[in-house]
C-alpha cells in the first residue's frame, strides 16, 4: 500500500520537472552525425558515382524496398541504371549502409521528407544521388579494386603489382 | 559398399570412388577447387585435405587430399580435426593472397564457389601485406568475359576446355606464380562449349557475358526448371528472370540427359526472348491498307470464330511447339485436318526414328549413357552442329579405352591426371562417316566422307560384317570395305558399342543402315546402343501425335479444299520451298498464325496471335530419345501472349468446340491427351500435378533472399500487386514455400546453406555425379521391351546424273542453323555467314574463288551464295547452309547446278 | 416540472458532458506532464481544442459494423454506457438547489444505475462476436459483480451516519465533520471500488489493451467507440463527484467561494488523483483483482459497516 502511494507521489513530482520534449518545428533537434535519416548516394573524390550496383543493399534490406539494375559504362565502371528506394516502406534501419562495400549509400541526419502523397516517396536515382562524398571522405573503390577502368589500368591500383608479362619465364 | 569411419562414426560409401566424392555424397562439407564431379581428381589445389588414420589406435594421423584417396573398407578419417582445419584455412589464405577486392563488381559474387569455400574453410582476414599480382585480360568473344586477376589457378578451365570438351584455343601460359589462363591472343573462344567455363570456373575469371549486359545477382533471380528448345536433345536448363526479362540460362543437372553442362547455343540462345522480333500483341490485317494492326484479342477471337464457322480449316503444328500445344491444335481442327508441319525429309526421318525405337532393335541409351560407350560409329551426323551435347558425350566415350587400361593397372577411373596422360595414346574407337568435315574429326579414329548413299552403303557393309546373314553390299571400293571390316571389328569387340545417326544428312537409308548395325550388334551384345538425333526440340513428340505431312496440306490447298489454315509456332518457309509456300498462302483465304516471333509466315498472315515462348509457358517436350520433359514458366506471359495450348483452348472455348471450355490448366489438357492417345500415358507421370504440395506448401521460384519486392514496381504503382498466380504447376511466383528438396522435376534453382554457387547441386544428388535425389526427371515415352525389328533392305543405288551437276548436301552450324537462337545477339555474332562450301577444284572449274558469288539451283528452288573453299569436301559435293538466316529452303540432298555469278 | 428544473437538467447535462470531453484533453496533458512531456498543445491555446479535433475525427471515421456481429445489440451497447452514467448524475447535488432530481433514495438510484452500466460492456463484448471482446466482457461482468457488492456496503456507513439515502441530506450532514474522517475505511473502499466501477487503470482489465487488443470495444469504431470513450470519462467524473458528495462535504466550504466552486475544486482534485493513478500504477493480474475484492475489501467493508453501526448505536444510546 505504501509503495503504491510512494510511486504515485514519485510520478506526481515529475509534474514539476523540465520537459524533455523538443517543440519540433520551432526548435530543431541536434542530430548526431550517424543519425539514420534520409538515404543518399554519394560520389567518390573524383566525382564519379560510388555505387557499383552490387545489389548488396537490396539484399540486406529487410523490407525489400531497394530495387536497382546494374549496367556498365563505356569506361568500364559499373553503375546502377536505375536505383529506386520506396521510402513508404523504408524503416531506416541502416542495413543498406552497413552492407555497402563502396560507401555509396549513406543515411544522413535529415528526416524531413514527409509527403501527402505516397507516390512522392518513391525516390529514383536522380533524387538520391548527391554531388559529394557524404560522411566517408577519400574512399575510391576503383583505386582498391582489381578491375580496370578508363584512367586506371591493370596494376595501377593501390597495392598492386604491374600486370604479369605472360611471355617471361624469369622467376 | 564399404564401411568408412568419419570422426569415428561408421558410414557406407561406394568402394573405389574417391573419398571427397563419398564425403560430399554423405552430406559432409569439404572445401575443394580443382576437383569437379565431371572432371575427376588431380589433387592440385590441396584444399580438400582431411586427416587419415591408420587404425583405431592411431591418434596422430596424416593429412591427405580427400580427392586423391580411394574409398576402401575400414578407412578412418577426420574432417573436423583442428590440425587439418588449420591446414585448409592456410591453403585458402594463400589462394586468396592475390585475389582482388572485386566482389562488388564481380558477376560471380553471390554464387561464387571461392566465396563459399573461403567461408567454409574459415579464412576471414588477409594477413599478407604485400602487393597483389595483376594480369591483363583478353577479349574472348560474345559469350565469355575474362577477368584474370581473380584466378586462383585451380586449372579447372583448361581441364574442361581441352581435356573434356576437346577445345584447342584455351591454354595455360607462363610459369610459377604467373600462371595465366587464356588464349594465345585476343579472340573468340572456338569451342561450342565455352559457356560452361562460367559454371566450371570456381570464381569470376570466366563469367557469362550475356548476363553482364543485364546483370542480376543469383539471389534476385526468379528461376524455374526448363528444357532447352534449341535442338532435339532436350538438355535440362534453369531459366532465370528479373524485371520481366530472362537474364540467363544455367545447366540444370539431369543425370540421364545433359549432366553438368550445356552447349553455347542452349546457354546463350535465350536472348531471342527479348529480341525485337518477338510478337506480343494480337494483330489483324487491315483489309483496306493491307497492314497488320494491333487489335483487341476479343475482336480477333470473334473473327477467328467466324473463320472456323466457315469450315474447311486445317491446322499446321510445329516441332518447336510443346506436345500440349500441338495436341490442342489437333483437337481444334480435328485429327483429319492436322498436319505436323515438318519438312518432308524431317517428317520421314522422325517417323522412321520412332519406328526404329518402337521396334526395340537395340538398347537406346540416354545422352549421358553414350559417354560410357567404348566404340562409336557416327553415320552422317555432324553431331557438334546438330546435337552439340552429344558431341561432348562422344568426346568422353573415346577416353573409355584409356580408363579401362588404367583400371587394369589398378588406377582409379577418377584419377584424371593419369587418364589425361594416356588418353591420347590409347584413344577409343570413334568412326565418323559424314557428308562434310565435322568438328568431331579431330577425335575420330577414322573418317569417312561421302554422299548419303555412300554412307548408307558403308553402314550396310558394316552391318553385313557384324552379321554375315545380312545382305552384302556389292561393288564396294577396297578401302571402304576394309574400313567397314575395321569398324565392325571394333564394334563387336567393344563391351558397349554405340551407333549414332540422325536427321543430320536428311537421309532415310543412312538411319536405316545405322539401325541395321545396331540390331546386328544387339543380337550378340545386349549393351549395343543406337542413338538417333532429331532436329528440333519436340520433333519426337510431334511425331507421336501422328500429324499428316505438310505436302498433303499443300495438295489439299491446291484442290481448293482449304479455306483457312491455323499455323502454330511454325515458319513454313523453313519447311518447304518458297514457291510452294507462297502458293499455299494464296490458296488459303485465311491464315491464322500463332507464334512468338515474327517469321516470314507470320508476315503474310491475316491474323496473328502471340503465344508464349518457353520462359513464359508450361509444356512438355519430347526429346530425341523419347523422353518427355516438362518445362515451367519462369514468369507470367506479358500483354496478349499466352502459352500456345491456352490460346488454342481460348479459341475453342470462344468458338464452342468440344469440351475445350474445361481446359483451364495444363493438367486438363494432358488428361485429354491421355484419353485420346493411350500410348502417351506417360505424360501424366512426367511432373507432379498442379495440386501437388509438400506439407501443404508450393515450391517457390524465388530464393529466400529475393530483394526489391516493395520497390520493383513502385514507380508504376505505389500499391504492391498481388504476385502472379500459377494454376498449372506446384510452383509459385514467390519466396515463400517449401524449399528443402522439391521433387527433381520441380527444382527451380540450386541453393543450400553455405553453398551459393552451382555446386549447391551436390546437395540435390543422391550421389555426386549420379542421379538426382528422387530420380532424374523425365519419362521415356516409347518403350522397347518387345522386339519386332526387321532389318532394312539396302537402298538401291541411284545413278549419278551426268553433266556438270553437283550433289548439294545440307550442312548445319551450331550457331546459325537453328531458327530461334539466331535471334540472340550474342549468337548472331558467331554465325559464320551463308557460305556454299566447295572443293577447290570444283570452285576453280566454275571460276569461283573464296567469297565470290555463285548461283545454286535445284529442281524447285535457287539461291545466290558466296563460296567458301574447304579442302575437306569431296569433289562434286557442295555444302548448302540449310536453315541459316536468309537462306532459302531447298529439299536436300539433291543434285543441282552451280553457276558463277549472283 | 418547473422551467427551472429543465434549466438545471440541461445545465447539468451540458456541464457534465463538456467536462468529460474536456477530460480527454486534460488527461492527456496531465499524463504527459507526469512523463515530462507536453502532450497535445497544438490545437488552440494550450491545445484545449484538441478535443474538438478529436470529436470531429471520431465523427468522420468510418462507422463500421462488423458483418459477423449481432447488429442491433452492437448498436445499442454504447448507448447504455453513456445513458446509465448520465442518469446517475441526476441525483447528485452539485450545490444547494442545483440538482436534477433530488430523490430520497438517491444513493440507491446511483447503485442501480452503476449496475446497469455493466450491461453495455457485456452486450458490447458479446455482440462483437470476437473472442477478445467476449473475454473483456466476461471480465467486466465478473469485476462489476465483485466490486459492486462492497461498494454498496462501504456506503452504508455514510447512510447510517447521515441517516438518509438522499444525497443532499448526506452533504448537509457533513456540515461539521466530513465523513472522510469517521468513515475513512469506507472512503478507501469506495474509492477503490469506484476505480473498478469506472474501469480505470489499475482496474481496466475488461479492455486491457496489452492482452485483449481493446477488450469489449475492440470492434467499435467512429462515434460508437466515442460513446465508450465518453462513458469512461463520465464515469471518472461521476465517481469523483460521488466521493466528494459522500465523504468530502459536497459543496461545503469556506464562504469566500460559491458552493458550486468548492464542489468543482474537490471533484477535480479526485479526477487528478484518477489520472495520477493511471500514470503511475500497473495493472494487477486478474486473479489478484478478484482475490483482493472478495478476500480483503469485502470483509473490510463488512467490518466498517459493523463498527459504524455499533458505534452509532452506542452513541445514540
Amino acid at each position: 500500500m505504501f509503495s503504491i502511494l510512494r510511486s504515485m507521489f514519485l510520478v506526481f513530482i515529475h509534474l514539476f520537472r523540465k520537459k524533455v520534449t523538443l517543440q519540433y518545428p520551432e526548435e530543431k533537434p541536434v542530430l548526431p552525425a550517424r543519425w539514420r535519416g534520409r538515404i543518399i548516394l554519394t560520389r567518390d573524390p573524383d566525382g564519379g558515382e560510388r555505387c557499383v550496383a552490387c545489389y548488396l543493399c537490396a539484399a540486406a534490406c529487410p523490407v525489400d524496398c531497394i530495387a536497382l539494375q546494374a549496367a556498365e559504362s563505356a569506361d568500364g565502371r559499373r553503375y546502377p541504371e536505375f536505383f529506386r528506394i520506396n521510402f513508404s516502406r523504408c524503416i531506416f534501419c541502416g542495413y543498406c549502409e552497413e552492407a555497402c562495400p563502396t560507401y555509396a549509400i549513406q543515411l544522413i541526419p535529415d528526416f524531413e521528407m514527409s509527403e501527402y502523397d505516397r507516390r512522392n516517396l518513391v525516390y529514383e536515382k536522380e533524387h538520391l544521388l548527391v554531388d559529394g562524398e557524404g560522411k566517408y571522405k577519400g574512399f575510391n573503390f576503383y583505386k582498391v579494386a582489381g578491375l580496370a577502368i578508363t584512367g586506371k589500368g591493370k596494376g595501377e591500383g593501390e597495392n598492386e603489382e604491374p600486370p604479369v608479362d605472360v611471355k617471361s619465364l624469369l622467376p | 559398399m564399404a564401411i568408412i569411419y568419419i570422426e569415428n562414426k561408421p558410414y557406407q560409401a561406394p568402394e573405389g570412388k574417391n573419398l571427397l566424392n563419398a564425403c560430399l555424397s554423405l552430406g559432409f562439407n569439404i572445401p575443394y577447387f580443382c576437383w569437379h564431379p565431371a572432371l575427376g581428381s588431380v589433387g592440385a589445389c590441396r584444399q580438400c585435405a582431411v586427416k587419415k588414420y591408420r587404425d583405431e589406435s592411431d591418434t596422430r594421423g596424416q593429412i591427405v587430399m580427400s580427392c586423391m584417396e580411394q574409398v576402401a573398407g575400414g578407412l578412418r578419417i577426420s574432417i573436423d580435426d583442428p590440425e587439418v582445419r588449420e591446414f585448409r584455412a592456410s591453403i585458402i589464405e594463400w589462394l586468396m593472397a592475390n585475389h582482388p577486392h572485386d566482389c562488388p563488381v564481380c558477376d560471380e559474387g553471390g554464387e561464387c564457389h571461392l566465396q563459399d569455400m573461403t567461408v567454409m574453410a574459415g579464412h576471414a582476414y588477409r594477413r599478407y601485406r604485400f602487393k597483389k599480382r595483376t594480369y591483363a585480360n583478353q577479349e574472348l568473344g560474345p559469350f565469355i568475359n575474362h577477368e584474370m586477376n581473380r584466378c586462383i589457378q585451380c586449372y579447372r578451365c583448361v581441364r574442361f576446355y581441352r581435356d573434356y570438351a576437346g577445345g584447342r584455343d584455351l591454354e595455360v601460359f607462363s610459369a610459377h606464380d604467373h600462371v595465366y589462363f587464356g588464349r594465345h591472343d585476343h579472340g573468340t573462344l572456338e569451342s561450342e562449349f565455352s559457356g560452361n567455363l562460367a559454371e566450371v570456373c570456381p570464381t569470376g575469371v570466366f563469367t557469362d557475358k550475356t548476363l553482364k549486359k543485364h546483370y542480376t545477382r543469383k539471389w534476385d533471380l526468379q528461376s524455374a526448371a526448363s528444357v532447352c528448345v534449341h535442338c532435339g536433345l532436350g538438355c535440362n536448363t534453369l531459366v532465370a528472370e528479373r524485371y520481366g526479362s530472362v537474364r540467363r540460362i544455367l545447366s540444370r543437372y539431369n543425370g540421364a540427359v545433359n549432366g553438368y553442362f550445356l552447349c553455347d547455343r542452349g546457354r546463350f540462345g535465350y536472348e531471342f526472348l527479348s529480341s525485337a522480333k518477338r510478337i506480343r500483341r494480337a494483330a489483324k490485317r487491315n483489309s483496306a491498307s493491307g497492314a497488320m494492326e494491333p487489335a483487341d484479342k476479343k475482336i480477333i477471337l470473334r473473327s477467328i470464330k467466324e473463320i472456323i464457322a466457315g469450315g474447311r480449316v486445317i491446322g499446321i503444328g510445329s516441332p518447336r511447339a510443346s506436345v500440349e500445344s500441338n495436341f490442342a491444335l489437333r483437337r481444334l481442327v480435328g485429327p483429319d485436318n492436322f498436319y505436323s508441319g515438318m519438312s518432308a525429309a524431317e517428317e520421314e526421318l522422325t517417323a522412321l526414328s520412332i519406328r526404329i525405337m518402337k521396334s526395340g532393335c537395340a538398347s537406346f541409351p540416354s545422352l549421358r549413357e553414350t559417354e560410357k560407350a567404348d566404340a562409336v560409329f557416327v553415320l552422317g551426323e555432324d553431331v557438334t552442329n546438330t546435337a552439340p551435347m552429344l558431341a561432348l558425350a562422344l568426346r568422353q566415350s573415346v577416353k573409355n579405352r584409356a580408363a579401362a587400361s588404367l583400371k587394369k593397372n589398378r588406377i582409379p577411373e577418377w584419377d584424371n591426371g593419369s587418364l589425361c596422360v594416356i588418353k591420347d595414346e590409347e584413344p577409343g574407337p570413334l568412326f565418323v562417316a559424314s557428308l562434310l568435315p565435322t568438328r568431331l574429326d579431330d577425335a575420330a579414329t577414322r573418317i569417312f566422307r561421302g554422299s548419303p548413299t555412300q554412307i548408307a552403303r558403308l553402314g550396310q557393309a558394316v552391318a553385313h560384317a557384324v552379321n554375315e546373314n545380312l545382305p552384302a553390299v556389292s561393288g564396294l571400293e577396297q578401302a571402304v570395305a576394309k574400313l567397314a571390316e575395321e569398324i565392325a571389328r571394333e564394334l563387336t569387340e567393344a563391351s558397349a558399342p554405340l551407333v549414332v545417326s540422325g536427321a543430320g544428312c536428311l537421309s532415310g537409308p543412312v538411319m536405316e543402315a545405322a539401325a541395321n548395325i545396331a540390331a546386328a550388334l544387339a543380337a550378340v551384345n545386349p549393351r549395343a546402343g543406337l542413338f538417333l538425333a532429331l532436329p528440333e526440340s519436340n520433333s519426337f513428340g510431334l511425331g507421336l501425335l501422328s500429324g499428316k505431312p505438310l505436302d498433303q496440306a499443300f495438295q489439299r490447298a491446291e484442290k481448293g479444299e482449304v479455306r483457312a489454315a491455323i499455323i502454330l509456332e511454325n515458319d513454313l518457309y523453313r519447311r518447304s520451298e518458297k514457291k510452294r509456300v507462297d502458293r499455299f498462302r494464296e490458296q488459303c483465304r485465311h491464315v491464322i498464325v500463332l507464334d512468338f516471333i515474327d517469321t516470314a509466315t507470320a508476315a503474310k498472315a491475316e491474323i496473328i496471335l502471340p503465344t508464349a515462348p518457353f520462359a513464359e509457358a508450361d509444356g512438355t517436350l519430347v526429346n530425341n530419345e523419347g523422353r518427355g520433359q516438362r518445362f515451367y514458366r519462369v514468369m507470367d506471359p506479358e500483354e496478349d501472349c499466352r502459352p500456345g495450348w491456352r490460346m488454342l483452348a481460348e479459341i475453342m472455348e470462344y468458338a464452342g468446340i468440344g469440351d475445350a471450355g474445361q481446359w483451364t490448366t495444363i493438367d486438363d489438357i494432358i488428361a485429354g491427351l491421355c484419353a485420346e492417345e493411350p500410348e502417351l500415358q506417360g505424360m501424366r507421370e512426367i511432373a507432379p500435378p498442379a495440386e501437388f504440395r509438400i506439407y501443404g506448401q508450393r515450391v517457390p521460384r524465388q530464393p529466400h533472399r529475393y530483394s526489391g519486392r516493395t520497390a520493383m514496381k513502385a514507380h508504376e504503382d505505389i500499391h504492391e500487386h498481388k504476385p502472379a498466380l500459377d494454376f498449372d504447376s506446384p510452383l509459385t511466383f514467390s519466396m515463400e514455400g517449401f524449399r528443402s528438396g522439391p521433387p527433381p522435376s520441380l527444382i527451380p534453382f540450386y541453393w543450400s546453406a553455405g553453398w551459393n554457387s552451382v555446386h549447391a547441386l551436390n546437395k540435390f544428388q543422391a550421389e555426386i555425379g549420379g542421379p538426382l535425389r528422387g530420380g532424374d526427371p523425365g519419362i521415356r515415352m516409347v518403350g522397347s521391351s518387345h522386339k519386332n525389328f526387321e532389318y532394312f533392305k539396302p537402298a538401291p543405288v541411284t545413278p549419278t546424273p551426268g553433266g556438270r551437276e553437283y550433289l548439294l548436301v545440307p550442312y548445319f552450324r551450331i550457331f546459325g542453323s537453328e531458327e530461334l537462337s539466331v535471334l540472340s545477339p550474342s549468337i548472331a555474332g558467331r554465325i559464320p555467314g551463308n557460305l556454299l562450301l566447295m572443293n577447290e577444284s570444283d570452285a576453280k572449274r566454275i571460276g569461283a574463288g573464296n567469297g565470290s558469288l555463285v548461283r545454286v539451283a535445284v529442281a524447285d528452288a535457287g539461291a545466290s551464295l558466296a563460296v567458301k573453299i574447304d579442302p575437306g569436301i569431296p569433289e562434286g559435293v557442295a555444302g548448302y547452309p540449310a536453315g541459316m538466316p536468309g537462306v532459302e529452303f531447298m529439299n536436300l540432298p539433291a543434285w543441282g547446278a552451280i553457276t558463277e555469278g549472283g | 416540472m418547473t422551467v427551472m428544473g429543465l434549466v438545471v437538467i440541461a445545465g447539468v447535462l451540458a456541464a457534465v458532458i463538456s467536462c468529460a470531453a474536456f477530460l480527454v484533453w486534460f488527461e492527456r496533458r496531465l499524463l504527459a506532464f507526469f512523463q515530462e512531456r507536453y502532450g497535445p498543445n497544438r490545437v488552440g491555446p494550450f491545445g484545449v481544442f484538441q478535443v474538438v479535433a478529436d470529436i470531429i475525427k471520431l465523427f468522420f471515421k468510418e462507422d463500421w459494423v462488423p458483418p459477423f456481429s449481432d447488429r442491433a445489440v452492437f448498436v445499442i451497447a454504447p448507448v447504455f454506457v453513456v445513458a446509465s452514467v448520465l442518469m446517475s448524475f441526476a441525483v447528485i447535488s452539485f450545490a444547494p438547489g442545483i440538482c436534477a432530481a433530488d430523490l430520497d433514495v438517491g444513493l440507491l438510484f446511483f447503485l442501480a444505475m452503476s449496475s446497469l452500466g455493466v450491461y453495455s460492456i457485456v452486450l458490447g463484448g458479446w455482440a462483437s462476436n470476437n473472442k477478445y471482446s467476449l473475454l473483456g466482457a466476461l471480465r467486466g461482468a465478473a469485476q462489476m459483480i465483485t466490486y459492486e457488492v462492497f461498494m454498496g456496503i462501504s456506503l452504508m456507513g455514510v447512510v447510517i451516519m447521515a441517516d438518509s439515502f438522499n444525497l443532499k441530506k448526506i452533504v448537509e450532514a457533513q456540515e461539521h465533520l466530513w465523513f472522510c474522517v469517521p468513515q475513512f475505511l469506507g472512503f478507501a473502499i469506495f474509492f477503490i471500488a469506484g476505480v473498478a466501477e469506472a474501469r480505470r487503470i489499475p482496474f481496466d482489465l475488461p479492455e486491457a489493451e496489452s492482452e485483449l487488443v481493446a477488450g469489449y470495444h475492440s470492434e467499435f469504431s467512429s462515434m460508437k467507440f466515442g460513446m465508450f470513450f465518453l462513458g469512461e470519462y463520465l464515469g471518472v467524473t461521476l465517481i469523483s463527484s460521488l466521493i466528494v458528495v459522500f465523504f468530502f462535504g459536497g459543496w461545503l466550504g469556506p464562504a469566500f467561494l460559491p458552493p458550486i466552486a468548492w464542489f468543482l475544486i474537490k471533484t477535480f482534485f479526485f479526477i487528478i488523483v484518477f489520472i495520477l493513478m493511471r500514470g503511475s500504477l500497473p495493472r494487477p493480474r486478474y486473479d489478484q483483482l478478484m482475490g483482493y475484492g472478495w478476500k480483503v475489501l469485502l470483509p473490510l467493508a463488512l467490518l466498517n459497516l459493523f463498527v459504524t453501526g455499533a458505534v452509532v448505536l452506542v452513541w445514540q444510546n
